[in-house]
C-alpha cells in the first residue's frame, strides 16, 4: 500500500497541522511516513505546499511525483487547482470551499468551484460551517482532515488519537472540539 | 533503541547529542534553523548541550572553534550563504589540529525556497580540503553525526555535513542509538598547530594535504559510497537526494543500471573509474551544482557518454524532483488528472496583516515619491517582502548587512537621498560594522533599523541583544545625538515619521531612525503561549 497526498493552502491556514495529524495517525498504525514541509519566507501568507507520503513499504522520495497523488487536500479552493498536476487521473480533490483572499486579482469564486467540480473525483467542504458547529473557529483544518478521513489509509480512531497527541499540552476541551471537527467533517 | 518522527534538521541535532556533543553555535537561516531550535529544546529539558545563537555565522564558527580547542565535540550550523560570512574562519580552521570533533552542518537551498542563491556547499568542502558527508534521509542525518565526529577526531580536521531543504524540512521516523559520553575538557596538545603564522601555517598546509590522501582512501571503502555493478551498459552516479528520486523511478524502468552513490567526499576516483569502465553511458544525478559531472568531464575529450546537468539532460536550475530525472532515465512524464485550463494568479509571500514594517514602508514610500533622486538599499529579512507589490519600496537586496554599506558607497559616489533599511537582528549580524564605516567618513546616509525585537523570518528567535541598545550603540560609535531617533512604527505616527525622514534626508551626515513595534506574529504567539490556548 502506498498513499500520496498533496496538502496545500495559504501560509498561516494550518496546512502543517493537517499534515501532522495525518502523519501522526499513520505513525500510530506503524506505517512509513514522509512529510515534507515548507518553512521560512514561503510561509508568510503565500501559497504553501506539503507533500505527505504513507506506505507499508520503504519510501524513497520526500516529494510526490506529478500525476501520482491519490489526494489533493486543500485548505483553500484556488490553491487546490494550483497543484492539480500532482493528482493521478483517478485521484480525489478535497478542498475547503471558502476562499482566502489576500491577493488583488483573486478569480471569481464560482469559476474556481466549477473548475474543481469538473474533476473526476472532487469534494468541496464547508469548513467554516463545521468549525462553527464544533464551536471552535480554529478547527477548519481538522474539519478538512475529517472530510478526507474516509479515503485515507488510516482509521478515524487513529486520527482522533493523533489529535490528542498533537494537542497534549492543550485543555481537554480544545482536544474534544478538534475531535468533534474531525467527526463533523467525516459525516459529510 | 527508540523511534521518533523528526525533521532532517532535528535528526542532525539528536544525532549530534547522541554522538557526545558538548556545544553548538549558529545563526538562524532557512533551512538550517531547526537544528539549533531542537538542540535548545534538549538543553532546556536536560540542561545540556550548550546550544547558542550567535551574532552572525562567523562569530558562531569561531566560538565553535574555541570549544573544539578545549577538546569538546562541537557543532556549528548555518544556511549555505551563512558559510560565506563564516568563510574566513572556516577556510583557516581546515589547517588546525582539531582534537575535539568539529562538525559543520550546512543546509543548502536548491530551488531558492527562502534564499538569494543556490550555491552548493560541497564546493566549500572541496575548497577547504575537508571531508563532506551528504545524508539522503532522516535516519542517515541521525547516523552521520556520530560518524562525522569520529572522523573529525581521527583525521584532526573539521567535517562538513551538507543538507538540502527537502531533507532539512521533511519528517520521518528514525531509530536512535545509545548516547556517547562527552569528551573531557582538554586543551589542544600542540598550540603551534593552532597558530597560523606563516611559518607554522606552511607546516599545517603540508599536513592538511597529507590528510587529504587519507580522506580520499576512506572514500573508496566507506559504506557512504556504495556501488552495485549489474553488467548494464548504463551507469548511474547519484549524490544527495538524487538517489531517492532515482530509486523512486527505478521500478518503472525497463532495464537495470550500474549504480554508484556518493554520500562522502572527496570523490572515490577508483570506484568512479570502475563504474565508468563497466558502462557506455554515465548518468549523473546530483542535487545542487554539477560538481561531480564537471569533474568527470574535465577538459580533455571523454571516452564515455556523460549525461547530467551540464549536458542538458537534467535541468541545470532549481531542485531535483522525481519528475525532472525521468527523461534521462528513459521514462516519459506521468499522466496526471485533467490539468486545469484556468489561469491562476500567483500568491507570493507577503508581510503579515498588521506588520509594523508595513507602516514603516508606507511612510518611506510617501517621502520617496516626493524626491527626484533616491535609493532604498534593503537587506535580508522579513522586511525584504516590502519589495513586492503593493509597497515596492526596497531597491536592493543582496546579502546580510549590505544595506548600510551599499548606501554608503552610493552616497559617496554622489547619489542623493540614500537610505538603508534593515532589521534589528541584521543590524547586530553585520550592519554594525557598516555603521562604523559611515560614521568614520561622515557620509550622508539615513539608516532605518526596523526594530521588531525578533528574528522574524526564521520563526521568531530572540535578537542576540535587546534591540533597545541599538540607540546606545549608534551614540557610542559617534552618530550625533540630534540624528538618532526612536519612533513608533505605527500608522498613527505616519505624519510625524514622514516629517522626520524628510528632515534627516536633508542632513549632510549619518542619521539613524529606529521605527519600533513588536513583530505581530510573535506578539500573537507569545500571547497564545501565555494563555495556553489552541
Amino acid at each position: 500500500m502506498k498513499y500520496d497526498i498533496i496538502l496545500c493552502g495559504v501560509g498561516g491556514q494550518g496546512v502543517l497541522s493537517v499534515a501532522a495529524a495525518i502523519a501522526t495517525a499513520a505513525g500510530i498504525e506503524n506505517l512509513n511516513v514522509r512529510q515534507s514541509e515548507v518553512h521560512g519566507m514561503a510561509q508568510r501568507g503565500g501559497a504553501v505546499l506539503s507533500h505527505l507520503r504513507i506506505s507499508d513499504t520503504e519510501i524513497h522520495s520526500d516529494l510526490v511525483a506529478e500525476g501520482s497523488a491519490d489526494m489533493v487536500l486543500s485548505m483553500e479552493p484556488l490553491e487546490s487547482l494550483r497543484y492539480i498536476s500532482f493528482l493521478k487521473p483517478e485521484g480525489i480533490v478535497i478542498s475547503a470551499q471558502e476562499p482566502f483572499i489576500n491577493i488583488p486579482n483573486y478569480p471569481e469564486l464560482d469559476k474556481i468551484h466549477t473548475e474543481i467540480k469538473k474533476m473526476k473525483n472532487s469534494k468541496l467542504v464547508d469548513t467554516a460551517h463545521i468549525a462553527k458547529e464544533s464551536q471552535n473557529p480554529r478547527a477548519s483544518n481538522m474539519a478538512i482532515v475529517g472530510a478526507a478521513s474516509r479515503y485515507l489509509p488510516v482509521k478515524t480512531e487513529s486520527l482522533k488519537k493523533a489529535v490528542a497527541i498533537l494537542f497534549k499540552n492543550k485543555s481537554d476541551e480544545i482536544i474534544n472540539k478538534n475531535i468533534r471537527a474531525i467527526e463533523l467533517g467525516g459525516s459529510i | 533503541m527508540e523511534t521518533y518522527a523528526l525533521l532532517g534538521d532535528e535528526a542532525i541535532a539528536l544525532g549530534a547529542v547522541d554522538a557526545g556533543l558538548s556545544a553548538a553555535y549558529g545563526y538562524p537561516g532557512t533551512p538550517s534553523t531547526e537544528i539549533m531550535e531542537y538542540l535548545q529544546q534538549i538543553e532546556k529539558k536536560e540542561g545540556k548541550p550548550l546550544a547558542r545563537w550567535s551574532a552572525n555565522e562567523k562569530t558562531a564558527y569561531e566560538e565553535a572553534l574555541g570549544a573544539s580547542f578545549y577538546g569538546k565535540r562541537t557543532l556549528v550550523t548555518m544556511k549555505h550563504v551563512g558559510l560565506n560570512v563564516a568563510a574566513d574562519a572556516f577556510m583557516n580552521s581546515a589547517l588546525l589540529d582539531i582534537r575535539g570533533g568539529l562538525v559543520i552542518a550546512i543546509a543548502d537551498d536548491p530551488g531558492m525556497h527562502s534564499s538569494q542563491n543556490e550555491q552548493d556547499s560541497r564546493y566549500y568542502a572541496e575548497f577547504a580540503h575537508i571531508p563532506c558527508f551528504e545524508p539522503v534521509n532522516q535516519q542517515q542525518a541521525y547516523d552521520v553525526m556520530s560518524e562525522a565526529f569520529d572522523l573529525s577526531e581521527k583525521l584532526h580536521v573539521p567535517v562538513m555535513v551538507r543538507l538540502v531543504t527537502r531533507l532539512s524540512h521533511s519528517r520521518a521516523a528514525i531509530k536512535t542509538s545509545s548516547r556517547k559520553k562527552e569528551n573531557p575538557g582538554v586543551k589542544a596538545p600542540d598550540v603551534k598547530q593552532w597558530m597560523l603564522l606563516p611559518a607554522l601555517a606552511r607546516k599545517q598546509w603540508h599536513s592538511l594535504l597529507k590528510k587529504e590522501k587519507e580522506m580520499k582512501s576512506i572514500s573508496e571503502t566507506t559504506d557512504w559510497n556504495p556501488m552495485v555493478i549489474k553488467n548494464s551498459k548504463i551507469g548511474v552516479i547519484t549524490s544527495g537526494l538524487g538517489k531517492n528520486y532515482f530509486l523512486e523511478n527505478l521500478d518503472q524502468c525497463s532495464q537495470e543500471f550500474n549504480h554508484l552513490h556518493i554520500g562522502y567526499y572527496p570523490l572515490p576516483y577508483d570506484k568512479i573509474n570502475k563504474i565508468a569502465s563497466s558502462s557506455e553511458t554515465l548518468i549523473v544525478i546530483e542535487e545542487g551544482e554539477p560538481l561531480i559531472e564537471k569533474q568527470l568531464r574535465g577538459i580533455l575529450p571523454l571516452t564515455i557518454d556523460v549525461k547530467g546537468k551540464l549536458s542538458g539532460a537534467i535541468p541545470r536550475e532549481g531542485e531535483l524532483t522525481p519528475d525532472t530525472i525521468r527523461s534521462v532515465l528513459g521514462l516519459s512524464p506521468k499522466a496526471s488528472a485533467i490539468s486545469s485550463s484556468m489561469p491562476l494568479p500567483g500568491r507570493p509571500p507577503q508581510l503579515c496583516k498588521g506588520c509594523p514594517h508595513d507602516d514603516t514602508y508606507t511612510f518611506i514610500k510617501e517621502v520617496v515619491s516626493e524626491l527626484k533622486e533616491s535609493a532604498v538599499m534593503s537587506d535580508i529579512g522579513c522586511y525584504a517582502l516590502g519589495a513586492l507589490p503593493p509597497l515596492q519600496v526596497p531597491e536592493t537586496i543582496v546579502c546580510m548587512g549590505a544595506s548600510i554599506t551599499m548606501a554608503k558607497g552610493a552616497a559617496e559616489s554622489g547619489m542623493k537621498n540614500v537610505m538603508a533599511v534593515l532589521g534589528d537582528s541584521t543590524f547586530f549580524h553585520s550592519g554594525l560594522t557598516g555603521l562604523v564605516d559611515c560614521v568614520a567618513d561622515n557620509v550622508p546616509v539615513t539608516i532605518l533599523v526596523l526594530d521588531n525585537s525578533t528574528v522574524g523570518m526564521t520563526g521568531g528567535q530572540e535578537t542576540i541583544l535587546p534591540s533597545e541598545r541599538i540607540k546606545q550603540i549608534a551614540l557610542g560609535v559617534g552618530v550625533h545625538p540630534d540624528h538618532v531617533h526612536v519612533v513608533n512604527a505605527h500608522k498613527n505616527d505616519h505624519d510625524s515619521n514622514t516629517a522626520l525622514l524628510r528632515k534627516e534626508l536633508n542632513f549632510n551626515g549619518v542619521s539613524l531612525i529606529i521605527p519600533v513595534r513588536e513583530c505581530i506574529e510573535y506578539f500573537r504567539k507569545k500571547r497564545k503561549a501565555e494563555k495556553g490556548d489552541n
